[in-house]
């Protein structure tokens, strides 16, 4: 019979991952193992983990790796990638992270035009730590830190990457997608090929923002998630391309 | 060996070039910006990479990307800037990752001047960052030792794995003097080394995860088991000094780098005065040569003397232990660029032994 499906070389075979029930880290972790398969990369990847949720795919996905401390990933993968230009290399980060703790380093590495990609997990929360604000929380959002929802007036509004990075002139892709709906998925995995295709032909810095949810920390169910998505994550962070020099 | 006349900080820069380091990032920071400018310049010439940094912070976590790739890897910096750099220092430690830092010192806390001093002193031997750990820290006093221990400084980083600092204080990075430079070594980039902390050596034979993050209670325990027998090896071996005229002296200065170098001269004057002073020089400041002090007969030393370019003075806390309370120590600190002449330094000394 012929296989139509079977589980990513690049997924560590023991092991099953560990995220919260519902939460789409694992669907991220997933689709890069595929693109990874398809591109014929595994053994010739490095995967820049963050401190944080995502840090946990490193459990997962059989490639080499190392963990960067808190919002430094783009840094060091800049180390990485100019001491050794023939790896596929790319860092996987979190909303806290990326554009609170590590802005500047997103920001230099993007506007260095580095050459690899990144993919910007953003659940609008910072999960590992237990529920507090992210700088992508949304207005009026619960957080722990944030008890009666976030003001605006006192503790600014909604950061947008995606928007904020392809302002730059160097980063040559910019999208964002989401990873709620089999389409938004497949759209997702698109993007993330795009992305890794673009630094195996040296064109330079790519960024992919995946809107996804914390079954965990936002207060509702897991069901809950997915129209919370709909109806209030993806109204304040608009999904499409926000930069591609090619289309340009 | 080629002959040169240079300032110090290109010296260093270009030590560490022969040394084979191919991977530079830095931040700039005042009195080490001839380091980063000569680099921009040298690495590619020999085929390496220089990156300014955006903020120290950056940088240090460049040269752990790199480092992870099994690149001879540096960056340099100032006091404020390695305060900085802490989380990563302490992470190059946790993760076992091999890496240079120079230190050229200026003036603090705070801020503080951009003239050089030796404030970092406390910070750089007690382990500069968070978790506990420890690192070789070279301290040339002339420039010629600050070019030697470079290469030495890049031998013991990739001997134990860990990150090893070379403190100057800004004189050093500042004055030009002769120097003979070693010949340039070849070191190829060991592909990918296996350093990965989760697995203690153990190759993973499907791919090299690298972290400083153990969540494992055990496993991280066990790795520090590992690292503080390291750290406690180096303690045993790498212990670096000069003793000078200790053995009849009645008065034996301990000091380091620039310091050293004009206590030097204010003992020659005072031996011929028929004063009998002798130095106990750290050529690492950490470990510390405490065994120079424990040596001494306190029948025939009653006293020590702490110079250094601090205030207040810091190493006077390793002296302490050293000293086990046999000797009365005094201390005499400038800082701020304001540096003790060797006149200040001998008038000093005899009015301490009238």
């Amino acid at each position: 019979m012929e296989k139509i499906y079977e589980r990513p070389h690049s997924l560590i075979e023991e092991r099953g991952n560990s995220f919260c029930p519902g939460c789409m880290h694992g669907v991220a972790g997933k689709l890069i193992a595929e693109v990874l398969d398809e591109l014929g990369q595994q053994e010739n990847t490095v995967i820049v983990y963050p401190i944080g949720c995502g840090a946990m795919n490193g459990l997962f996905i059989e490639a080499d790796g190392i963990v960067a401390l808190h919002g430094r990933a783009p840094a060091t993968a800049t180390g990485i990638k100019r001491s050794a230009p023939e790896k596929l290399v790319f860092t996987y980060q979190g909303d806290g992270d990326l554009a609170s703790i590590g802005f500047a380093e997103i920001m230099h590495a993007a506007n260095r035009g580095e050459n690899f990609a990144v993919f910007f997990v953003n659940n609008s929360i910072y999960g590992m730590t237990g529920g507090q604000m992210a700088p992508t929380t949304l207005e009026g959002q619960k957080s722990t830190t944030t008890p009666m929802g976030r003001n605006i007036e006192t503790e600014g509004a909604p950061m947008h990457m995606c928007e904020l990075v392809s302002a730059l002139e160097r980063p040559v892709y910019v999208e964002r997608v989401a990873l709620d709906t089999p389409a938004h998925i497949n759209a997702a995995k698109k993007a993330i090929k795009k992305a890794l295709q673009n630094e195996l032909d040296c064109k330079g810095f790519s960024f992919v923002e995946l809107m996804s949810n914390c079954p965990t920390n936002w207060g509702c169910s897991v069901e809950e998630t997915l129209p919370f998505m709909k109806e209030k994550t993806l109204k304040e962070f608009p999904l499409g391309v926000y930069k591609d020099k090619e289309e340009a | 060996m080629e002959r040169k006349f240079m300032k110090g900080n290109e010296a260093l820069a270009e030590a560490a070039v022969r040394a084979g380091c191919r991977f530079f990032a830095g931040y700039p920071i005042t009195p080490q910006n001839e380091i980063p400018e000569y680099l921009s310049r040298r690495m590619p010439e020999v085929g390496g990479t220089f990156v300014q940094g955006e903020s120290e912070v950056a940088s240090i976590n460049m040269v752990i990307g790199s480092a992870y790739t099994g690149t001879r890897a540096m960056t340099s910096t100032s006091g404020p800037g390695l305060s900085l750099m802490c989380e990563g220092l302490s992470s190059l430690a946790g993760y076992g990752f091999p890496a240079v830092i120079m230190d050229v010192m200026r003036g603090g806390p705070g801020t503080g001047s951009i003239q050089a001093a030796q404030a970092d002193y406390l910070m750089l031997t007690r382990g500069p960052g968070h978790g506990g750990f420890k690192a070789l820290v070279y301290a040339p006093a002339d420039l010629q030792e600050a070019v030697d221990l470079t290469g030495k400084a890049f031998d013991k980083a990739w001997e134990y794995k860990n990150p090893v600092f070379v403190a100057m204080d800004g004189c050093i990075g500042s004055m030009m003097e002769v120097v003979e430079l070693p010949e340039t070594r070849s070191f190829e980039r060991e592909e990918f080394p296996i350093y990965s902390t989760t697995r203690f050596g153990q190759v993973d034979p499907k791919r090299r995860l690298s972290t400083s993050m153990i969540i494992s209670e055990p496993e991280q325990e066990k790795w520090n088991f590992i690292i503080a027998e390291k750290w406690a090896e180096m303690e045993r071996k790498e212990c670096m000094v000069e003793e000078y005229l200790t053995e009849d002296a009645e008065l034996v200065i301990v000091a380091y780098g620039t310091s050293a170098r004009i206590a030097k001269a204010a003992i020659d004057q005072l031996r011929e005065e028929g004063r009998r002073v002798g130095m106990i020089r750290p050529v690492t400041i950490w470990p510390f040569p405490y065994d120079s002090i424990r040596k001494l007969d306190s029948s025939v030393t009653k006293k020590l003397f702490c110079l250094e370019l601090s205030v207040p003075v810091q190493l006077i806390q390793d002296v302490q232990i050293g000293a086990e309370g046999r000797f009365e120590i005094e201390t005499y600190g400038r800082t701020a660029g304001q540096i003790y002449t060797t006149d200040d330094v001998t008038e000093k000394l005899r009015g301490m032994m009238k």
